[in-house]
């Protein structure tokens, strides 16, 4: 596998992460090595295996459908870039 | 000193828990070349030193009372900063506690600070912080391994007896090996999640350094505990891991116990010294009578690659939320939502960071779904049945913790798979959910250290911790100290053992 | 050429838990913006969700109500975008295996019955509220984010393309919005937006292969449902007549303009990337557990439709109106439980009042049933009094209003206002002599054979009796004397 500039503009838009174009070069270089570790995965014999998506073969635990959070608004917004009213504000959001 | 030595001191009154953490606090302030912490909370320790004298001069004391410890500081602690190595959230104040954190907490040792680390845990090396790199106690010019670099090196170089960490591919047991101390992984979900950053949830582990065996078994009955917040928690009776190891000391205490060596643990690309250790290791524990036999994990050799699928594609997903919109970073300057977006994740994140999670993101992403993220899934599998095969023959299996000593900082930063390769021998208890630990079995000519993989099947810590005790009632590489002047500018003090 | 509308629902039913689906916050609406959004709501680093029982509950409730397959085990998975109210960056839904899979709801049709099938039933959780008025004038071109209703828990419903008209696509609505309030899963409030429907909505010529479809979101309403897919569809036809093509895509309904119109293309692609929670294992329910809820169900509505009829003997068609909703056929009850006696008749009383009466008072004042000021008791004891003669059938219309209007009960009213029946022969005799004397033209017309004569003289002594003489003893007397 190896990434096309365009990939990579994809991929970071995906992610949204700015790539700035003098780190695309670099960024891609290092994503076609990673593949190249990665992509020896493909030759694996891989037919009829459940895959393992948990560490621990659990079940579900449940929680009672009671309110137990308390109102912490004013602790949470302390952290926030931008707030008022008690909303979160961020740029204008189109639909 | 090892924490039983500390406890014994403080109830003896020959100390006092003020007293060790304005110690603490000196040696920390004296080693700040090596990086290990990003917060230390002076005021905060000693107000807790001064309630754990309290409590020991009440006679109402817990074993860990009055130790002072560190936590990796991807573990939330409330009303403390909490960065996870990152800019992204350089100012963030955690508004609550991890359960582990508060776990110690309630065992009654005292927080001094947040230990440095590779950026939200991702790396081999603890020089990806946005906090700069932590340098290893046993030569200023290395790395201490990582991710909990900054954990492994308070506790090598003497500032702390024991502190947090967390492993999702080897950053415990990685570090310990390269730091020369004890670092223990327990099995998946025997130790609550919440409250850790997550990095990758189906692989996080939380678990804690220690010089010996037998600290890491009182740190780990004190943080282990079901948790209702983690649905991955799990719930069993509370463990006495240190249950083994009270037993009086026979010539042969390891009689019966079969040992496993996976060839593909010995195999080439491993540093000669290293394989020299870990031998002589497998010799002392056939003195003490164990039987080695042979295992085959054929399937282990591609534990890195699945690994390197499964931890990015979880990561992408799980470092979405920092966004710039409820907490940390925000960009100063953009046009619209979309460009705050990226540009808060671009400036917020480093190098590495950005890096897994384009992985992961394409990973997942429609046409490759199968092909990667499933596939990696399966061979995970694969490798969990390996080791399923291998503990019906065997109780323990034991191998080298990395493939190298420490190596120097920044040989590998520009080469991402060399620097993955790390964690060749340690992902597979990640992968699979076991518990592992590393534990010092010698040193390179140069005086690094070299560290022993000790590997049990699911909820086999006892015994684990049991084998390490043994070997280090034999042998004395846990208890040798870098001298003062190896780590960074090293005029800390080290404690001697 | 004639063309067919085929058309899909998914619908989210807000489920009428108390706490939100992953944590323990609250679920009341209304709340000031963001003191319902707990650490797990705003996604702090390091928190975790936990599944909420009684959302599992309910979804296992709704599969059974539908004769859908329970999944023993199902899975949660991640829905990855990024969006100012989705705190985490990804949604927790079901995705490959959902709680629930098949089932059908029954619609009533010009043609019949119809079963609409359900493709499957999901658990997920909602996202928050973005506001983009009502700030601060100083915060120009910001929208505020209220992350309350994030974490709510959702059933995603999801129909087969079963649908062929705006007509049916809201019957099967209708159907759906009666069923998950009867089973008691969800509230059903739309205009809180607690059951909200998306139609896909493509056209074909009659036989012909499926068209492309469009999916028109967030339709809060049954009435804004038929006025989007009437226009949808005509569009779609109009646009393939002009030699055009549909394309797939997502749009909006603007119920002002009665138009339907595309969202703003996403610049990119939707890339979900779903894949398994790693946060949260497969959610297994034993039979055990199926078994608790399968006996603790309700009577469903079409059970009981035909137990109504069977045993209160009121019309197939009454039956059906009153089990249209679980409120109104619990009032149906209430009022029958007071009456002495429990026979085909006062049965069919309380049915006709309850459709009629009760119908068109709730309607003129716009009331849930809840909100009404008189209670099933209280209309037992207004029945009590027709059955026995005591008022009129018209009488207790006028008694009903004066109860809704709180003027006490049914007995009060009728002694206040001097109401009672009369039914002394001898006083209706008086009036119909005083009407026969006052009205020799119209006895002729009568005794000429004119019936609509007689008629005219029934309503004079009705309205000298101001409409308490007992009808039938009016219309015997008149007879009588007429027949002099």
């Amino acid at each position: 596998m190896s990434f096309s500039p365009d990939d990579v503009t994809r991929l970071a838009r995906l992610a949204r992460i700015d790539v700035a174009d003098d780190e695309a070069r670099d960024v891609r270089d290092k994503l076609d090595a990673i593949f190249g570790l990665i992509d020896a995965l493909q030759s694996i014999d891989t037919a009829g295996i459940e895959p393992m998506a948990h560490a621990q073969d659990v079940m579900m635990p449940l929680r009672d459908d009671v309110v137990t959070a308390e109102n912490r608004r004013e602790l949470y917004q302390a952290q926030a870039p931008a707030v008022a009213d008690g909303l979160y504000l961020v740029p204008k959001v189109l639909e | 000193m090892t924490i039983g030595e500390l406890a014994r001191a403080l109830r003896a009154r020959e100390t006092s828990s003020v007293e060790l953490v304005q110690e603490t606090l000196a040696r920390i302030a004296a080693s700040q070349a090596i990086n290990a912490f990003i917060t230390v909370d002076a005021d905060g320790a000693l107000a807790q030193a001064r309630a754990a004298d309290s409590a020991l001069a009440r006679g109402d004391a817990e074993p860990l009372t009055g130790i002072p410890i560190a936590h990796k500081d991807v573990f939330m602690t409330a009303g403390l900063r909490t960065t996870c190595a990152s800019r992204m959230l350089e100012h963030f104040v955690a508004p609550y506690d991890a359960h582990v954190v508060a776990k110690l907490r309630e065992a009654g040792t005292v927080l001094v600070g947040k230990t440095n680390m590779d950026e939200f845990a991702m790396g081999s090396s603890s020089e990806t912080s946005y906090f700069g790199p932590v340098r290893n106690p046993w030569s200023a010019q290395c790395v201490p391994g990582g991710s909990s670099g900054g954990s492994a090196a308070a506790v090598a170089a003497g500032l702390v007896p024991a502190t947090t960490g967390t492993d999702t591919g080897g950053s415990i047991r990685q570090p310990a090996a390269l730091t020369g101390i004890c670092g223990i992984k327990p099995t998946y979900g025997v130790c609550s999640r919440y409250g850790l950053i997550a990095f990758a949830s189906s692989l996080d582990t939380p678990g804690a350094f220690a010089r010996t065996a037998e600290d890491c078994a009182l740190l780990l009955a004190a943080m282990a505990g079901h948790d209702a917040r983690d649905a991955t928690s799990l719930d069993r009776p509370a463990e006495d891991y240190r249950r083994l190891l009270a037993a009086a000391s026979a010539t042969r205490p390891l009689e019966g116990l079969r040992i496993g060596l996976p060839r593909e643990y010995f195999a080439s690309g491993i540093e000669r010294e290293v394989i020299a250790a870990v031998e002589a290791a497998i010799a002392e524990l056939r003195a003490l009578g164990a039987t080695a036999v042979d295992v085959d994990l054929p399937m282990v050799k591609h534990a890195v690659p699945v690994y390197y699928v499964i931890a990015p594609a979880e990561a992408s997903s799980n470092l979405s939320r920092f966004d710039g919109v409820r907490y940390g970073h925000r960009a100063a300057q953009y046009r619209d939502l979309t460009e705050m977006y990226c540009r808060t994740r671009a400036e917020g994140f480093g190098a590495e960071v950005k890096r897994r999670i384009l992985v992961g993101t394409y990973v997942l992403s429609h046409g490759y779904y199968d092909a990667y993220y499933l596939q990696a899934q399966k061979v995970r599998r694969l490798i969990a049945q390996d080791f399923a095969r291998a503990f019906e023959r065997c109780d323990i299996v034991v191998g080298p913790t990395a493939p190298t000593c420490a190596f120097a900082i920044g040989a590998k930063t520009n080469d991402p798979v060399q620097m993955y390769l790390n964690d060749i021998f340690t992902i597979a208890a990640n992968l699979t959910g076991m518990p592992a630990m590393s534990i010092p079995c010698g040193f390179t000519p140069d005086r690094l250290p070299i560290g022993l993989q000790i590997q049990g099947n699911y909820f086999d810590e006892a015994r684990m911790l049991n084998v390490a005790h043994r070997y280090q009632q034999v042998t004395g590489w846990h208890l040798q100290s870098p001298s003062p002047a190896s780590g960074g500018e090293g005029r800390g003090e080290g404690l001697s053992p | 050429m004639t063309w067919e509308i085929v058309i899909g629902i998914e619908t989210h039913a807000q489920l009428s838990t108390a706490s939100k689906i992953f944590s323990g916050a609250s679920t009341a609406f209304g709340a000031a913006p963001n003191t319902e959004a707990s650490a797990v709501d705003i996604a702090l680093p390091g928190v975790l969700p936990v599944l909420n029982r009684g959302a599992v509950e309910r979804a296992i409730r709704f599969g059974l109500a539908v004769g859908g397959a329970i999944n023993r085990r199902s899975v949660f998975a991640r829905k990855n975008y990024f969006y100012p109210d989705l705190p985490k960056g990804y949604q927790i839904s079901q995705y490959e295996i959902p709680v629930v899979r098949g089932g059908a709801v029954t619609i009533a049709t010009d043609a019949g019955e119809k079963h609409v099938r359900l493709t499957r039933a999901h658990l997920e959780e909602d996202a928050g509220k973005s506001l983009h008025e009502g700030l601060p004038s100083e915060l120009g071109g910001v929208s505020g984010i209220d992350l309350n209703r994030a974490g709510t828990p959702l059933l995603e419903i999801v129909s087969e393309p079963d649908m062929r008209s705006a007509a049916e696509a809201v019957a099967y609505a209708k159907a759906l919005h009666s069923l998950v309030t009867w089973i008691g899963i969800c509230d059903g409030d739309m205009q809180e937006g607690n059951f909200r429907c998306d139609a896909n909505v493509s056209v074909r010529r009659a036989g012909g292969a499926l068209g492309t479809r469009c999916e028109i979101k967030n339709l809060n309403s049954f009435r804004f449902l038929a006025q989007a897919i009437e226009y949808e569809a005509r569009r779609q036809i109009e646009l393939i007549e002009d030699g055009g093509s549909v394309v797939q895509e997502t749009r909006l309904f603007d119920p002002d303009r009665g138009e339907t119109r595309s969202m703003r293309s996403k610049e990119d692609a939707q890339d979900y990337r779903y894949f398994p929670d790693p946060d949260l294992p497969p959610l297994t329910i034993d039979d055990a557990w199926i078994q608790r809820i399968h006996s603790a169900m309700p009577e469903l509505p079409e059970a009981m439709r035909s137990r109504l009829v069977a045993e209160h003997g009121i019309t197939d068609y009454d039956a059906a109106q009153l089990t249209a909703s679980r409120e109104l056929v619990d009032y149906y009850h209430g009022v029958c439980k007071a009456l002495p006696a429990a026979d085909t008749a006062s049965h069919k009383l309380v049915a006709n009042f309850v459709l009629g009466e009760f119908a068109a008072a709730r309607n003129r004042a716009d009331v849930a049933i809840a909100a009404v000021p008189v209670s099933p008791a209280d209309v037992a004891g207004l029945l009590r009094r027709v059955a026995d003669r005591t008022v009129s059938g018209k009488i207790a219309k006028d008694v009903f209003d004066a109860m809704w209007a709180g003027e006490g009960d049914a007995d009060a009213i009728i002694e206040r206002r001097g109401l009672r029946q009369i039914s002394d022969a001898r006083a209706i005799e008086a009036l119909v002599e005083h009407v026969l004397a006052a009205n020799a033209p119209i006895v002729a017309e009568v005794r000429a054979g004119k019936e609509k004569a007689f008629n005219s003289l029934v309503g004079q002594v009705m309205k000298a009796s101001k409409s308490k003489a007992n009808p039938a003893q009016v219309n015997e007397i008149l007879r009588r004397l007429l027949a002099r």
